[in-house]
């Protein structure tokens, strides 16, 4: 058995999973056991950072990867964003690096700047 | 003096929320009064992802919470003024307001929406000793420098105050490069939510001291290391047990007080528990047509319940914009039991209750297994199971018309075994 708490959502659920049938309880919705399996077998995490942009009026664009990546893989994810230097105007949504890492995930701007 | 139906002073999620849903209810002449000069007030700098799930039904940043409801408010014929500062909101609901283009205005209002949010509690207030070395920042404007300012404050560094800011801080700057050595929390749990506690301290193995705080902070120009012991159950220092962490940098994650100097200034009463003004069940303060939402009402740690308050006091503004009718006097007053530190609202007038109320309150400790008890003179009317409760989650009751018509003056809401 191993314990764990479901952070897909604020609830915070206590999870208890089997680690050899992947019975998932305590979940209070079908994401808790989807979450459950996931992070027995191949955890992820959504990261969140920000790029450099230059002629808006702030400094920094918030952007996310479009879907949870390795969670092994974040440092690498935050040194590709290191990289990046975007100009303004940039609208949400935007695509701002695609495939990172040559995985299938995207580095997309979280608002208009 | 211009006269305007509805001015809403804070542009942020309450005051977005707020403006959207009087629109929807057919207030046209609306006004937004922000002091920055963008919309969406504190979420600009949260830009990890947690949010909208109640709301939008996906997991939203901050950023892209905000821009959602900046984007339904432009839809709507709500005037917005941005870098522009209320100075003072009178009790017959004149806002003043002040900004570069316009000079001094003053606005007469029908309605009244305070959405001024909150702000960070300083070293001052929580007085920690030491000398005055810099290095030391609340780790909201820690958040504001990294996120929106591309600054980062320090490479070592200490948090203490265990709250949702500072889990997220810890992740934040490890993420970008730094060393966060601890994360000091003065109670025996962290105030944060679970979900913050996994992602941002287990998942980076930044250890979380419980029971423990900074005792002295020692540096010349800049914070050199920081001294923190264990604390009994009275929360002292107990001495002997000092550890020393060598670092340049301390945040302060240690709460939010609601901002509510220009509350205070009209005349609002307001509850000590909460530090915001005393609401009734449609977000109204004591003064006829002044309304109040999101954290300067009370701190919230969910921006959907936020967004979820601001819409019934948009609401209830535009109502009260339309009908000019007055309600009775009469009302319920809710009290804290057990193991309850709060309750909003605070008064309910059965009468102006449509079907159901939801309660929003916070519990004084963490548990596990109890029941939530709603009593009326001795006599419970309502009771729900909470399999887990803790301070930094806050919690919510449902009390339906029917039951409220048998209350009688007093309704108290508190925790019991189960
Ligand atoms: C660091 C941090 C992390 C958080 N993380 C999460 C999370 O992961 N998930 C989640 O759901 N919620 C989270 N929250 C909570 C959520 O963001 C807040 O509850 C929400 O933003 C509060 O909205 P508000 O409109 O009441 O206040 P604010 O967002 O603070 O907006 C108030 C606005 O009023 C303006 N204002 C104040 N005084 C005046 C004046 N005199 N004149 C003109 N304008 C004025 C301010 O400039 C500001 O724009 C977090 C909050 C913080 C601080
Ligand atoms: S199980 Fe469902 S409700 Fe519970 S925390 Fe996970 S996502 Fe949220």
């Amino acid at each position: 058995m191993k314990k764990l708490i479901c952070i897909t959502c604020p609830r915070g659920c206590h999870l208890e999973i089997d680690e050899e049938t992947l019975d998932v309880k305590g979940n209070a919705c079908p994401r808790g056991k989807e979450y459950g399996i996931n992070e027995i077998t191949n955890p992820k995490r959504t990261i969140t950072s920000t790029v450099k942009i230059v002629g808006a009026e702030i400094n920094r664009l918030p952007v996310k990867t479009d879907k949870p990546i390795a969670k092994s893989l974040m440092f690498d994810v935050m040194k590709e964003l290191d990289k990046i230097c975007v100009s303004h105007p940039i609208t949400r949504g935007t695509v701002i690096i695609s495939n990172v890492l040559g995985s299938d995930v995207n580095i997309i701007a979280c608002r208009d700047l | 003096m211009s006269k305007h139906d509805l001015v809403i002073v804070g542009g942020g999620p309450a005051g977005l929320s707020a403006a959207y849903e009087a629109y929807k209810e057919g207030i046209r002449d609306i006004v937004i009064i922000e002091r920055d000069s963008f919309l969406g007030g504190i979420l600009n700098q949260c830009i990890h992802n947690g949010f909208g799930l109640h709301r939008f039904k996906e997991e939203l940043t901050g950023p892209e919470y905000a821009s959602r409801y900046i984007d339904m408010v432009k839809t709507t014929s709500a005037i917005i003024k941005s870098d522009s500062m209320v100075l003072h909101v009178t009790d017959n609901k004149e806002v003043h307001y002040v900004n570069k283009d316009e000079g001094y205005q003053i606005i007469e209002a029908k309605a009244v929406i305070l959405a001024m949010g909150c702000r960070e509690r300083t070293r001052g207030a929580i007085s920690i000793p030491g000398t005055r070395a810099s290095g030391v920042f609340t780790a909201g404007a820690c958040q504001k420098y990294v996120n929106m300012d591309g600054y980062l404050v320090g490479k070592r560094i200490v948090i203490l105050g265990s709250g949702d800011i500072g889990l997220i801080m810890a992740r934040r700057m490890t993420l970008e490069g730094c060393k966060v050595l601890a994360v000091v929390e003065l109670m025996p749990y962290s105030n944060g939510l679970n979900r913050n506690v996994v992602q941002c301290l287990n998942d980076f193995n930044i250890p979380l001291y419980l029971s423990h705080t900074v005792t002295d902070l020692i540096g010349k120009n800049r914070v050199e290391k920081v001294i923190v012991s264990k604390v009994d159950e009275n929360r002292k220092p107990i001495k002997g047990t000092e550890m020393e962490f060598e670092c340049d940098t301390l945040l302060l994650s240690v709460g939010l007080i609601p901002e509510n100097e220009l509350s205070k200034e009209a005349g609002v009463e307001l509850d000590r528990r909460t530090n915001g003004p005393v609401v009734y069940e449609n977000m109204e303060t004591s003064i006829p047509g002044i309304f109040a939402c999101g954290n300067v009402l009370h701190v919230h740690d969910l921006v959907d319940n936020v967004s979820l308050e601001a819409s019934k006091a948009g609401k209830s503004a535009a109502k009260y914009i339309l009908s000019k009718k007055e309600l009775s006097n009469d009302y319920i007053n809710l009290v804290n039991g057990n193991e309850v530190s709060y309750t909003c609202p605070q008064k309910i007038r059965k009468d102006n209750v449509d079907d159901v109320i939801e309660v929003f309150f916070r519990v004084r400790s963490v548990m596990k297994n109890k029941r939530i008890l709603v009593k009326s003179n001795g006599e419970v009317i309502s009771k729900v199971m909470r399999l887990h409760l803790a301070p930094g989650e806050m919690e919510s009751v449902k009390i339906t018309k029917e039951q409220l018509s048998t209350c009688s003056d007093t309704i108290e809401i508190s925790v019991e075994e189960d």
